[in-house]
């Protein structure tokens, strides 16, 4: 099936198949996107010098995390939207603003990508730190070193299937940590 | 941690696929409901003429509402754990108190003013506001759980349509015992039981199902 690079409801349904390549380039398209929309949240609500990436990175895990929510027979956008705006939100309440958020303003910012190369490399507070030396390491040997499971398995004495179970849970642990550190 | 390896990261994970939504709360409903035959084979149990029951219309009204309660509450529920939704019901759910009304007049219609005080308070009330919070604790439960997986965008919300899935669902079971089949009976009793087990679903769905 022929599928244009801006169809991202086609990426997600062919990253859901299996097509790691597809998942790529749906996450690569979605992050300046999800920026440009959690900056335009943050503005609003009168934090525009705030910067976004901690928002974008626990948007990011969660839609990954929760890929499973999002009904194939529905575009994609609106979903991402509802996630980002969750968790804009919840980023917000945590630094003490009370804020409702109208969905719709964060649907045209979804359209609209900027900058995207020089944003590519934008760092965030370390959310690596809730992670044990083992999970840090695999996380960085698939991410930073851009190794294999099976690579990073054989470096620290592990199999790839263990691997791989460590990476999800290191995920999790991350998409939790704020969320958890609140309350 | 960049957030392009953030990506790198997400991608790598993609051997871990999570389990599909609908079959998820299905499964914790059925694992749950499992749970709750189980306890009410052991204390409650069908009402002794229960094969003569499917004669009786009053008696197939109230499973086919209750049927129609669940199934309905199914789709609440798989709604609720996705992101966009917003409200603890859909619109087709208005169906329940549609039916819920027609039965009533209906019952209206073809009985003696009379008999309808004894319709309403029959002989269980007591036991069906008892039974059908305790029948659904385990489907809460399952369900709770399974709807961890999910991306509810209003915990509370979220948490009082999962409540409300287990609440039909043990009412659909303790249906099988009661003998009070007038559709007055069941909605003024049923609805009453199924308060509580709502505002449980949402009070611990406020702290559970946060992401």
């Amino acid at each position: 099936m022929q599928r244009r690079p801006d169809d991202l409801s086609a990426l997600m349904r062919a990253a859901n198949r299996g097509d790691d390549g597809a998942y790529r380039q749906l996450l690569t398209a979605l992050v300046p996107r999800v920026r440009a929309a959690v900056r335009a949240g943050l503005a609003r609500s009168g934090r525009g010098g705030a910067d976004p990436e901690d928002v974008v990175q626990e948007t990011l895990l969660a839609i990954h995390l929760k890929r499973q929510t999002w009904d194939e027979a529905q575009p994609l956008e609106p979903w991402v939207r509802a996630i980002a705006r969750h968790k804009l939100i919840d980023h917000l309440r945590r630094n003490g603003s009370r804020v409702t958020l109208d969905v719709n303003d964060l649907a045209d910012q979804l359209a609209a990508p900027r900058d995207e190369q020089a944003e590519a490399v934008a760092d965030s507070i370390e959310l690596m730190t809730c992670l044990d030396d083992r999970q840090r390491a695999i996380v960085t040997g698939v991410s930073l070193e851009g190794r294999s499971a099976r690579e990073v398995g054989d470096k620290l004495g592990l199999s790839e299937g263990a691997v791989r179970v460590a990476l999800h849970r290191a995920l999790k642990a991350m998409a939790a940590f704020r969320t958890r550190s609140e309350t | 941690m960049r957030t392009d390896e953030l990506v790198d990261a997400l991608v790598a994970d993609t051997a871990t696929r999570p389990p599909a939504l609908t079959r998820r709360i299905l499964l914790a409903a059925l694992l749950g409901l499992a749970v709750s035959v189980g306890l009410f084979a052991v204390t409650l149990g069908p009402r002794a003429d229960l094969a003569a029951a499917f004669g009786s219309w009053r008696f197939l009204l109230k499973l086919a509402l209750l049927t129609v309660a669940v199934v309905l509450a199914v789709f609440d529920c798989v709604r609720a754990a996705r992101p966009e939704t917003e409200s603890f019901a859909s619109r087709a759910s208005l169906l329940v108190p549609l039916l819920i009304f027609a039965s009533i007049a209906l019952e209206l219609l073809v009985t003696p003013s009379e008999t309808w005080e004894r319709r309403l308070i029959g002989s269980n009330a007591l036991v069906c506001l008892t039974a059908i919070p305790l029948l659904s604790l385990a489907p809460l439960a399952a369900l709770l759980i399974a709807m961890r997986d999910g991306a509810a965008s209003v915990a509370t919300r979220a948490g009082a349509a999962t409540a409300r899935l287990a609440a039909a669902l043990a009412a659909l079971l303790y249906a099988l015992h009661c003998f009070d089949d007038s559709p007055l009976f069941v909605a003024t009793w049923y609805t009453l039981a199924t308060l509580p087990v709502i505002a449980l679903g949402a009070l611990v769905g406020r702290r559970v199902l946060r992401w």
